[in-house]
């Protein structure tokens, strides 16, 4: 009988459901509360009258927001970003590591590995505040390109460089964080394999071919498929710091839009309509993503 | 210990020597910003906007202005009041919040449990965004409060699942040698589990202490009052504008450029100063992430 089952449980794990109850009361409040939300997407929100009382507009944002000139602008922007970080900030980390792993003085290959997890650590804030200044007018990295015939501008100013610093400024912070992953799987690689293929009279580079490449092609297949399911999801925070209004044309993406609309123009319904429009694709991309990427990994593995 | 130490190559040398000095190129490359913003911060403000290529010292004379106005600043001394707050209770809550959590979900046999784990583990996945969050905070009478700094953040998802896995690995028959002696819930945790598993704690620990540290969006949002802004944010507005920052003449807009060097020295000091000393907890944060999968 499940009331008897329930009972017995209560009586016997009662002190541990209060333990759960303040992290319980934590995601109802501040995760699934949210997402009750969401209806303000479907509604015409007004807060002095709240979110009940408010009155419903079915999809109309919804309609506004795929016939507006944002739409494709937002969608191609995100794309723009999160292919390019396929491209550039996916395999950066795993060259690296490969590259580590080769370093054979271990008190160098350790100060290495602690001076490129650094960054990681240092906030946004002061990521974006180096960029700005590399990249401004007399910075650094302006001044480089200078040499090349570029004007003394603003490399921000320019809608055509916004890609390229975001990612490269991305793969600078986040390369040797990446590479842990790595490095852990590379570790892990069994050291009979080399010995095998020394014997065999395979020579280094065809040591990493033959078995380290494929000693980690589970992790990276792993880390790209769930990459690869966050592909319209780009964070609003380091774009919120870098962008500004002359570029938003490459830079502004969904959910740096979603943020300027919603609580900087107070479009409450709108914004929300915008981010469950997106929330519901990416949770789609993801699931996918990581169907498939439980499926080829067991493959792999058998 | 070198693991292909004894195995020779013929013909690698020209690869050590290029990996070398790659690695030395990507040292050099890391720590450069940070080393220029140093000696940015204090060169002369004039030569320093005439000067052409990079920097190896400092440019004379020498100059502290940038910091004396940066600590003269009266935000700025809040912005660290608060963010100490929020980096001392902030972390102590997200502990015994992920404890808790953390406790429960290692627990077996418990009816609700799995139900539970699914509810928490769909968070990761799907959320109400943006203005439905904002909506939630300020219904609750948060916004413009530190609170609001640390309340809606106060459980990790991830790091819970990582002191999960650590308070599961505590074998079961300490656990229930500890139950047979009549501890409590309260006592297995805090007596025999957590002693058990200060590295995990250590770990999680570190990685909310510096997203605080580092955080600035939710402040930004949420809270009206300058004088409750933390330093990440006072920091951000004031290389915004660093007109904010008074001073008015030309002779405050020669100092801007030094101001954002300063300013980026002070806030990321911290970090930089405990880093070497706290970095193997980092980087085992991530192995015990990697290793669940």
């Amino acid at each position: 009988m499940f009331w008897t089952k329930v009972k017995r449980d209560f009586k016997r794990n009662w002190t541990a459901y209060v333990f759960a109850i303040p992290v319980i009361a934590y995601y109802l409040i501040f995760h699934y509360k949210p997402m009750v939300g969401v209806v303000i997407a479907f509604k015409d929100f007004r807060p002095a009258i709240g979110i009940w009382e408010s009155e419903w507009v079915g999809l109309q944002h919804f309609k506004d927001y795929i016939s507006s000139y944002y739409f494709w602008r937002l969608i191609r922007n995100t794309l723009r970003i999160s292919v390019t970080n396929l491209i550039v900030s996916f395999p950066a980390p795993i060259i690296f590591a490969l590259l580590v792993n080769e370093v054979r003085n271990d008190k160098f290959k350790k100060t290495i590995q602690t001076i490129s997890y650094l960054p990681h650590f240092v906030s946004m804030v002061v990521i974006c505040g180096l960029v700005k200044l590399f990249v401004g007018q007399g910075g650094l990295i302006t001044q480089f390109f200078m040499l090349f015939g570029r004007p003394d501008e603003p490399m921000l100013a320019d809608p055509n460089l916004y890609v390229p610093i975001h990612v490269l400024s991305g793969v600078w912070a986040g390369i040797g964080w990446g590479s842990i992953l790595y490095l852990s799987a590379l570790s892990g690689i069994n050291e009979e394999l080399y010995e095998a293929a020394e014997i065999d009279g395979a020579n280094r580079w065809k040591q990493t071919l033959h078995v380290t490449l494929p000693g980690i092609s589970t992790t990276i297949i792993t880390k790209l498929l769930l990459d690869a399911g966050h592909i319209l999801s780009v964070g609003y925070e380091k774009i919120i710091l870098l962008y500004n209004e002359k570029i938003y044309e490459t830079a502004d993406v969904i959910s740096s839009f979603t943020y300027r609309r919603g609580l900087l123009d107070f479009q409450w319904s709108f914004s929300t309509a915008v981010g469950l429009f997106n929330s519901v694709i990416n949770f789609i991309l993801i699931n996918v993503f990581n169907k498939i990427s439980k499926k080829v990994t067991e493959v792999g593995l058998w | 210990m070198n693991r292909r130490k004894k195995l020779g190559f013929n013909g690698h040398t020209a690869f050590v020597v290029f990996n070398t000095i790659f690695m030395i190129f990507m040292i050099v490359i890391t720590l450069y910003p940070f080393y220029y913003s140093v000696i940015a911060s204090f060169s002369n403000p004039g030569k320093l906007m005439a000067h052409q290529g990079a920097l190896l010292l400092p440019l004379k004379p020498y100059t502290g202005e940038a910091y004396q106005v940066i600590f003269d600043h009266p935000l700025v001394l809040s912005g660290f009041r608060n963010s100490f707050i929020v980096l001392f209770l902030g972390t102590f809550l997200n502990l015994v919040a992920t404890s808790l959590g953390a406790y429960f979900l290692s627990l077996k046999n418990v009816l609700w449990k799995d139900l539970v784990a699914f509810m928490i583990v769909f968070t990761m996945y799907f959320g109400g965004g943006m203005i439905p969050t904002y909506l939630t905070v300020k219904e609750l009478g948060l916004t413009n409060t530190l609170w609001s700094l640390m309340i809606p953040g106060l459980i990790g998802t991830y790091n819970m699942i990582i002191l999960r896995t650590g308070f599961q690995a505590v074998p079961d028959s300490l656990k229930e040698a500890a139950i047979l002696d009549g501890a409590s819930h309260m006592q297995l945790l805090t007596q025999v589990i957590l002693p058990l598993c200060k590295a995990n704690l250590a770990v999680i620990m570190l990685y909310y202490a510096v997203g605080h540290w580092n955080a600035w969006f939710n402040a930004s949002i949420y809270i009206r009052d300058n004088t409750l802004f933390p330093i990440q944010y006072v920091a951000r507005n004031f290389m915004e504008s660093p007109d904010l920052m008074g001073g008015a003449g030309s002779e405050a807009a020669r100092y801007q450029e030094l101001l954002k060097y300063a300013l980026i020295i002070v806030v990321s000091s911290p970090i930089v100063i405990l880093y070497p000393f706290l970095q193997k907890y980092f980087a085992k944060g991530v192995m015990i992430g990697a290793l669940k999968g």
